[in-house]
């Protein structure tokens, strides 16, 4: 168990001997890895923050019911009995035409708009929160309103929401087919690498052979290596994506202020980070293990 | 105990070459074996062989009571630490120095680090080069190379020690020096087989003498 443990130390150690030796060309692999995942994970970082907008704007999806303009105060008592009564919706209020028009005129631009108006041309209206947020389950409840009487229609309000999470679903996959491409780049620049260094190390390989290495002792330095590799990509890439957030939030933080929302984007979650690296190693390692035993089959007696 | 035993065994390289035909022969325990002919009698053949660098094409080749033919690939490692190969060009390395080059095969078994350093200057004693443990081969002799080779080959004690042409590029005075280090480690119980085609050589030493011509016995 120690020698294995001491084995595998000084494969280790042997990595890093090997990155310092050709301290530029593995510079140069690393920046070109780092750049091939930078653009995954910048992407990936950009959707998750949109999806994280959106779950703020819309913490539970609404239902607005507007009734038909004859009804009178004992039709919206009926209703907000029948409401109450209903089990399994997270609640409701009542909004009478004449608030919501208060409302529509407090909104800027639309008060002239309203002046000129001659009655109050809005229904009463129930905004219930539903208390389920899949599209299916909306649909029904919305359906099961718009048949009660009085009722002229219902309406989700978390329809754009939905349209949103929709195109981000589609945002995901086309990070997904990125990523997976970049992540072949980097298996293939890993190989390469590792066929480059096998190539120069080939006495040392043949003499170890011969005098009883295990395969698994030739290969541990290299397999090192190439995870050595896929997660100095992999840093590389955080950082550079960690700088381009710093400059575009700067410009944003200059949009936000004329919204006058607060409007930030974060970097990966420490776990994600996490994940995101061992991610790159794992390729970098693959990769070399490819390499490797393409390359390493040759030695072997006839 | 570490005994070699070939029987029937033949060698065809691709494209039809006949090696090695029919040869049986039996190498025990301690024993120190010339084995001798002309370049191209087949003498490297039978070495890569016995330590499993070649498989047979026919016949087998018993190490240890172990199948060479048979072995699977990654049994092999583990057969070849019975031997210590010293080989016609050294195949020392050139990127590291004397000390580093008789430490690999220690590394490659896992030994215990401070131990392998005492192993590996003792074998650097023993063939007359611990005074240039720091030095790297290119900057040695033929015979300083030579000798590094045996040391790389004996620092694991290994039970047999296979040598092919040691001698082969040296003056008649390294030469000899050489054979005497293989006769002392043959006196210590190692069983030697030796490939050459130096008739002084095997005069002096006395050792078993089989000889190949063609790929076959020559009684």
């Amino acid at each position: 168990m120690r020698s294995w443990a001491s084995a595998h130390r000084r494969a280790c150690v042997s990595a890093f001997a090997r990155l310092a030796a050709a301290p530029l060309a593995n510079l140069l692999n690393i920046t070109v890895i780092g750049i091939a995942l930078a653009l995954p994970l910048g992407f990936y970082v950009v959707l998750a923050n949109l999806q994280g907008l959106a779950r703020d704007f819309t913490p539970q999806p609404e239902i607005s019911i507007f009734l038909v303009p004859e009804a009178t105060a004992t039709d919206v008592r009926v209703l907000e009995l029948r409401l109450k009564s209903r089990s399994g919706l997270a609640g409701f209020r009542f909004v009478p035409r004449a608030q919501a028009l208060e409302q529509l005129k407090s909104r800027s631009g639309l008060a002239d708009v309203a002046a000129g108006l001659s009655g109050n041309p809005l229904p009463d209206a129930f905004v219930v929160i539903a208390g389920v947020s899949d599209a299916a389950a909306l649909e029904t409840l919305r359906a099961e309103f718009a048949a009660w009487p009085k009722v002229a229609e219902a309406h989700v309000d978390s329809d754009w929401a939905r349209r949103l999470d929709g195109l981000l679903a589609v945002g995901r996959y086309a990070v997904l087919m990125l990523a997976a491409a970049l992540a072949l780049a980097l298996v293939a620049i890993t190989f390469n690498t590792i066929r480059l260094q096998i190539l120069t190390q080939r006495d040392e390989i043949e003499v170890a052979k011969l005098i009883g290495a295990t395969d698994g002792w030739i290969q541990r330095p290299f397999l090192y290596f190439g995870g050595l590799i896929g997660m100095a990509g992999g840093i590389t890439a955080w950082l550079l994506t960690a700088l381009a957030l710093l400059v575009f939030n700067n410009q944003l933080g200059a949009l936000a202020g004329l919204y006058g929302v607060p409007l930030k984007l974060t970097h990966l979650a420490w776990a994600d980070s996490l994940f995101a690296l061992l991610f790159a190693a794992g390729l970098g390692w693959f990769g070399a293990w490819l390499s490797v035993r393409r390359h390493l089959s040759a030695h072997n007696p006839s | 105990m570490t005994q070699i035993v070939l029987s029937s065994v033949s060698k065809r390289y691709p494209g039809g070459h006949d090696a090695l035909a029919n040869i049986t022969l039996t190498v025990e325990t301690g024993e120190l074996v010339f084995i001798t002919g002309h370049s191209g009698a087949g003498k490297s053949t039978l070495l890569k062989l016995m330590a499993a660098i070649e498989r047979p094409t026919s016949g087998s080749v018993i190490v240890n009571g172990q199948n060479i033919g048979t072995l699977r690939a990654r049994g092999i490692p583990f057969l070849r630490r019975n031997f210590g190969l010293v080989f016609q060009d050294h195949k020392l390395l050139f990127d590291r120095n004397a000390f580093e080059n008789v430490m690999l095969p220690l590394d490659i078994t896992g030994y215990d680090r401070r131990e392998s350093a005492r192993r590996a200057r003792a074998a650097l004693d023993k063939v007359g080069l611990l005074h240039k443990e720091k030095a790297r081969p290119i900057t040695l002799s033929g015979g300083e190379q030579q000798r590094l080779c045996i040391a790389r080959a004996i620092v694991h004690r290994p039970a047999v020690l296979l040598a092919d042409e040691p001698t082969g590029n040296l003056d008649a005075e390294y030469a000899t020096e050489i054979g005497t280090l293989f006769s002392d480690f043959n006196q210590v119980g190692v069983t030697v087989v030796l490939a050459t085609h130096d008739a002084q050589l095997a005069k002096r030493l006395n050792p078993r003498i089989v000889n190949i011509r063609g790929g076959r016995l020559v009684a």
